[in-house]
């Protein structure tokens, strides 16, 4: 639990913000239109205070009511049209800046389906999701407020600057040099801030993460008493938030005043400056004052100007979690060979159909034959290859669940090898079970069938294509798997049955839950199939989430089935009426079975038993048992205490 | 807002201090345009060039004051907003573990979450960075608003309709925005539970290839939170319209109501300029006014959702115990029932009563869902009975206070959870301060010694994300060390050897009777051979007890039992 955040070095602002400018372009007529209407309502604002002044002075001063009515009618007008300009843009950056945030939620959302469960071993759940709430939020944030602010106070600022320079362009030297001094600060200041902002996001990140573990795991914090413990490591991780969050407030806080008190001795030097050239006949003294009233009136949207900036540094930050999540590797995907519907035609040939009708077939492409080089020719192509060469054929291999294993090596780490040379065979329709000890590896011999991992050595035959050539969708689709964990989604008994094939009917969710022997129990709940399933299933015991798991593969009508301990949780007389339904369901399929009670795999064709990721025996029930060796020792244990 | 207010007390300091600078800040900030004032009115007008270095350089001065003032401001309100947040992470985690299942599943735990970080997040920068324009408003308006007042009693009237009409407008808004708010929270949790379920079972969406149901699924809530907070920021923003509808208003009026008076000679023409920018400044500290407002509505929606986790009655409570400690291990249930939700209809136990002795192990065996695991965790106090009494030692569990209940009872659950960090730190959660001896012991009756070689880095190597670089039954076999770690006098395994060989599994139960021979065992098990030899053998059937007794007992008379153990037998004779 002692791990930290490892706080990454801020990355490439440049890009940052170019990604975040690509998301804000494909907004651009939105984007133009709010950019006038800040315009519009900036200069109204700025045009009817300048004003003020003038129309005082000429019809107030002349008594000259008419004017006076007219001046008044027409600034009206103007303020109107400011007014009706602010509301435009606010409800244009409203509506643009939430869509934003939620095209980037989506993609988020989208490039986390494509990464590999490498990724997802390696980062606690709460931490990730603190991308998705608190660093989007903050983006919002900074959208919402910061970015239409930021455009007009630009726009104030540049007008201001313009009517110095018209006035004196000489005293205007010392207003430049104070806008260099303040740049320099803002720059400075922001890199400061900017390092504490992403650190504070990091430290949310670890709460979150921190919290949300603690939540899942709550029964055993309460079964052992662990709550001091854990609040202690939740008060440093909290610690560690609130000091560098006070640290990135406090710089950033520290930004306005700075300017605030710099453009203040801008404005002293410029009186005393100008002073010394009035008095030495420079300039006039009528030019001095008008020109000191736009020096300090430059104030005010300077210090708007870099209030907006500091939280945009804070968006930046949350930006740069986001976009480095977004640019992870996803899981590798260049097989072209697809999974299709196919009808078997009289002459035994294969004919692709759009629906189900019967069976599947793999489609493999083949690079033409007319290939320049020999070796070339017929290989199935890399999907670049696919979309780039001509002359493409394809074949139709019938698919059976013909799995091979030849020479397979694989690790989780490099360094670190969990198989070693592991070769076997399954042929279509078998029943093939992995027997072993904990940890021998039999998990992980599957996790490799649909891909989960990718193998460092050896190769994968399915059907006789390499698994590597598959498209991945394809590859899982054609398998159906029920894993160690069964997790259940927010939504209906029904639902959750269901997603193991989305069109199936409710007639075949109720046969599907009838195999699993799920039926009964399911129609016991207070609304039955469609009894509402949140936190996880968090009321249904371990054997009944395994029915229901089952059931969901049940559905899915795969050509090939994986059991992984599908059965550890489900009494033993339950688990032989799934049996048959089972066994009726798996007629002419290939499954593959991993379970410890051994009742669960004595009728598999051929049982492996693996040890220390090698395959140390092999064959069926009955030559394992002749053969004396490992198996039957795990199998005469199971009763060694009768 | 009193209990606010005690979340800001460790920070009392820093708060004033905060307060201190923004309003000495604020005074500078009324001083410095006098000053500027001075230079050009008088100095410039006059071209007195001492003058006009003499009140630069105070100006100069003021400025640096100001500054350190600014930098005291931004230091202490961001202390000052931080420690709140702080603090109310920490009060809401402490009262989080307090929290029973019931109380968990009020809300979802991905709302929790969000509790805790997002919400709170929301309230401490709108301390943070509304306390600058909260304090200083303020007093710039009402110093405006007196000099104003001084400088034209009766134009100040106009004051009287406008600031009336921009708290009607701010009152409807914010009238409306408040409940936009709380629905949008609503749809932030829904988003945050997708994202959560798809990250827990990320395995399974890969498994099925359901990544663009998944997508298609977010785009929903995504959709949603997208409606809602547009919804909710639209009309938040509508303050800034109106307010300058109101404040443009106000100057056409003043301009119009001053300059009849100007030209009727009520008023100077040079007052009416110097009254029109005081009428800008108090406008303008409205406006900001009203932005903090604003960002407190905010606030507040948070606020109430911290408070309703921080309100939440916890149901399973300590107001019974007494200073005992359990002594023996000796277990009864007397006609116990419970359910999950005190309307259900249906009892998920009914009316159980048995009696361990102490040192006794006592199997529990039953079909799928007959609610075995809910049973035994009743002893620890995991729920509460809904009728009847669970006594440990003679004493109903109640009476007993938690910790020391639950040290004495340790549980292996059935559904096994590691938390990430290293194995040794997951095996410590048994007993903060155990020496290696009492380590390798544990591991050893657990037979994680078995294993513990082969990972990586042995007791150093990193757990993965719920632990998912060890096998099933390396997880449980170090779950049940961790367990033994406690020493406690009663042990429960809610089938926790399920994914371990019966070979082990064998060799941990002698080790159990062999080290640990007085603590009480309970062991839920699908293998008869599981508990085939101990004292008591519990048969489950659909939250009724069906029998107690022996193996032997049980083989002889029992349905349920013999057909459980000849299905499991059948596989011996082939």
């Amino acid at each position: 639990m002692a791990r930290t955040t490892s706080y990454k070095r801020p990355k490439n602002t440049k890009k940052t913000l170019l990604q975040m400018f690509s998301y804000l372009g494909r907004h651009k007529k939105s984007m133009a239109a709010i950019a006038v209407l800040v315009a519009i309502s900036a200069l109204a604002n700025i045009y009817g205070t300048y004003l003020l002044k003038p129309v005082i002075n000429t019809y107030v001063l002349q008594k000259d009511i008419p004017g006076l009515i007219r001046m008044i009618l027409f600034m009206g007008v103007m303020y109107g049209i400011g007014a009706l300009a602010c509301f435009g843009y606010n409800q244009l950056m409203v509506r643009t800046s939430q869509t934003v945030v939620k095209e980037i939620r989506a993609d988020l959302f989208s490039h986390v389906q494509t990464l590999p469960l490498k990724y997802f071993d390696a980062h606690t759940h709460g931490e990730l999701m603190s991308r998705f709430t608190n660093d989007v939020d903050t983006i919002s944030e900074a959208l919402n407020n910061s970015f239409a602010m930021l455009i007009q106070s630009f726009i104030t600022v540049s007008g201001t600057i313009i009517m110095l320079l018209v006035l004196d362009a000489r005293l205007s030297v010392i207003v430049f040099l104070f806008l260099f001094l303040m740049v320099l600060y803002i720059r400075h200041n922001g890199k400061l801030s900017k390092k504490y902002f992403s650190e504070q996001q990091a430290y949310l990140g670890s709460i979150n993460g921190f919290v949300e573990e603690m939540v899942a795991g709550q029964k055993v914090e309460k079964v052992f008493n662990h709550e001091a413990q854990d609040f202690e490591e939740f008060c440093r991780r909290n610690e560690a938030l609130r000091t560098t969050s006070t640290k990135a407030l406090t710089y950033s806080g520290m930004t306005v005043p700075t300017v605030v008190a710099l453009s203040y001795v801008n404005y002293a030097v410029s009186a005393c400056v100008g002073g010394l050239f009035a008095l030495s006949g420079l300039t006039d003294l009528g030019t001095l004052a008008s020109y000191l009233v736009y020096v300090r009136q430059s104030a005010m949207p300077m210090n708007q100007f870099t209030q907006q900036i500091n939280f945009l540094l804070v968006a930046l930050a949350s930006a740069e979690r986001i976009f480095e999540m977004m640019d992870e590797e996803p899981e590798v995907d260049d097989g072209t060979v697809t999974l299709c519907n196919v009808r078997r035609k009289e002459d035994g040939s294969l004919e692709e159909c759009d629906e189900y009708c019967g069976a599947f077939a793999w489609k493999v492409p083949h690079l033409p034959a007319s290939s320049p080089d020999f070796q070339e020719a017929g290989r199935i192509p890399a999907r670049w290859e696919l979309r780039e060469a001509k002359g493409i054929t394809y074949t139709l291999v019938p698919l059976k669940g013909d799995v091979r294993f030849y020479d397979v090596v694989f690790g989780y780490v490099p360094e670190k090898t969990i198989l070693n040379g592991i070769s076997l065979y399954a042929k279509p329709g078998q029943k093939i079970a992995f027997v072993g000890s904990t940890g021998a590896g039999k998990t992980t011999i599957i996790n490799l069938i649909n891909r989960f991992y990718e193998i460092s050595g050896g190769t994968i035959l399915y059907d006789g294509i390499n698994i590597r050539d598959m498209k991945k969708d394809d590859l899982r689709r054609s398998l159906s798997m029920v894993i160690q964990d069964t997790h259940l989604f927010t939504g209906t008994i029904s639902d959750n049955i269901r997603y193991g094939r989305l069109s199936a009917s409710e007639e075949d969710v109720r046969e599907a839950a009838r195999i699993a022997n799920a039926d009964s129990f399911i129609r016991r709940l207070p609304n039955g199939y469609d009894t509402m399933l949140e936190g996880d299933g968090a009321n249904l015991s371990q054997g009944q989430r395994q029915l229901l798991a089952i059931a969901r593969a049940a559905i899915s009508r795969p050509p090939v089935l994986i059991l992984d301990e599908a059965t550890s949780s489900i009494d033993t007389r339950t688990e032989k009426l799934i049996e048959k339904g089972m066994d009726a369901l798996m007629e002419g399929r290939t499954v593959f079975v991993i379970a410890h009670r051994l009742s669960t795999v004595r009728n598999s064709k051929a049982i492996m038993v693996l040890e220390k990721g090698t395959i140390i025996e092999r064959g069926s029930h009955e030559e394992l048992l002749e053969q004396k060796g490992r198996y039957y020792q795990l199998y005469t244990g199971q009763f060694e205490l009768d | 807002m009193k209990e606010f207010l005690t979340y800001l007390k460790p920070y009392r300091k820093e708060t004033l201090l905060a307060i201190f600078c923004i309003e000495a800040e604020t005074v500078f900030e009324l001083l410095i345009p006098m000053v500027m004032a001075d230079i050009i009115d008088v100095g410039v007008a006059s071209g007195d060039r001492r003058y006009i270095l003499m009140k630069g350089l105070q100006m100069v001065v003021y400025a640096l004051i100001s500054l350190i003032l600014g930098h005291g401001c931004a230091r202490y309100a961001a202390a000052c907003g931080q420690g709140l947040g702080a603090e109310l992470r920490k009060a809401e985690f402490k009262k989080l573990q307090k929290f029973s299942f019931a109380n968990t599943d009020h809300f979802s735990s991905a709302s929790l979450v969000t509790r805790l970080t997002g919400d709170v997040n929301m309230i401490q920068n709108s301390v943070s960075t509304g306390m600058r324009p909260g304090f200083r408003a303020p007093v710039m308006m009402l110093t405006s608003l007196a000099v104003s007042f001084y400088l034209n009693r009766t134009l100040a009237i106009v004051f009287f309709v406008a600031v009336p009409i921009l708290g009607i407008l701010l009152f409807l808004i914010v009238s409306r925005v408040r409940p936009m708010y709380a629905v949008m929270q609503g749809a932030v949790d829904k988003v945050n539970r997708i994202i959560q379920e798809n990250l827990t079972a990320v395995r399974v969406v890969k498994a099925y290839v359901r990544g663009n149901h998944e997508i298609e699924k977010f785009e929903g809530v995504n959709q949603n939170l997208k409606n809602n907070s547009e919804r909710a920021f639209r009309t938040a923003v509508l303050n800034m319209p109106a307010m300058q509808f109101v404040m443009y208003g106000t100057i056409l009026a003043i301009l119009w109501f001053g300059g009849n008076m100007a030209m009727a000679g009520e008023m100077e023409v040079g007052e009416l300029t110097g009254f029109l920018s005081y009428v800008l400044q108090v406008l303008n500290s409205l406006m900001m006014l009203s932005n903090v407002f604003l960002m407190l509505t905010r606030g507040l929606a948070s606020w109430r959702r911290i408070r309703e986790v921080l309100d939440e009655e916890i149901d399973i409570t300590e107001e019974q115990a007494k200073e005992i400690e359990v002594q023996k291990g000796e277990i009864e249930f007397r006609d116990v029932s419970f359910k999950y939700q005190k309307n259900a209809a249906e009892n998920v136990l009914e009316h159980i009563s048995f009696h361990i002795l102490p040192g006794q192990t006592f199997g529990i065996i039953g079909q799928t869902g007959s609610a075995k695991s809910t049973l035994v965790q009743l002893i620890p106090r995991l729920y509460d009975v809904t009728e009847g009494q669970v006594l440990v030692d003679g004493h109903p569990v109640q009476e007993y206070p938690l910790k020391g209940l639950r040290d004495s009872i340790a549980m292996v659950l059935q559904k096994n959870t590691l938390f990430s960090g290293t194995v040794e730190e997951n095996l410590r959660w048994g007993k903060e301060d155990a020496t290696r001896e009492e380590i390798d012991t544990a591991c050893r009756i657990a037979c994680v010694d078995e294993f513990i070689d082969r990972l990586e880095n042995g007791y150093e190597t990193e757990m993965g994300q719920g632990g998912v670089n060890v096998s099933g039954g390396q997880k449980q076999r170090l779950c049940i060390a961790r367990a033994i770690l406690k020493r406690p006098k009663v042990l429960i395994l809610d089938d926790s050897t399920s994914a371990v060989d019966t070979a082990t599994e064998a060799k941990i139960r002698e080790g159990l009777e062999k080290e640990l021979p007085g603590m009480t065992k309970i062991i839920i098990a699908q293998r008869v051979s599981s508990v085939a030899h101990a004292d008591q053998i519990l048969i489950l059937d659909d939250g009724k007890l069906n029998d107690i007794g022996t193996h032997q007992e049980l083989l002889e008379r029992n349905q349920i039992y013999q057909d459980i153990y000849y299905s499991q037998q059948e596989g011996a004779n082939l």
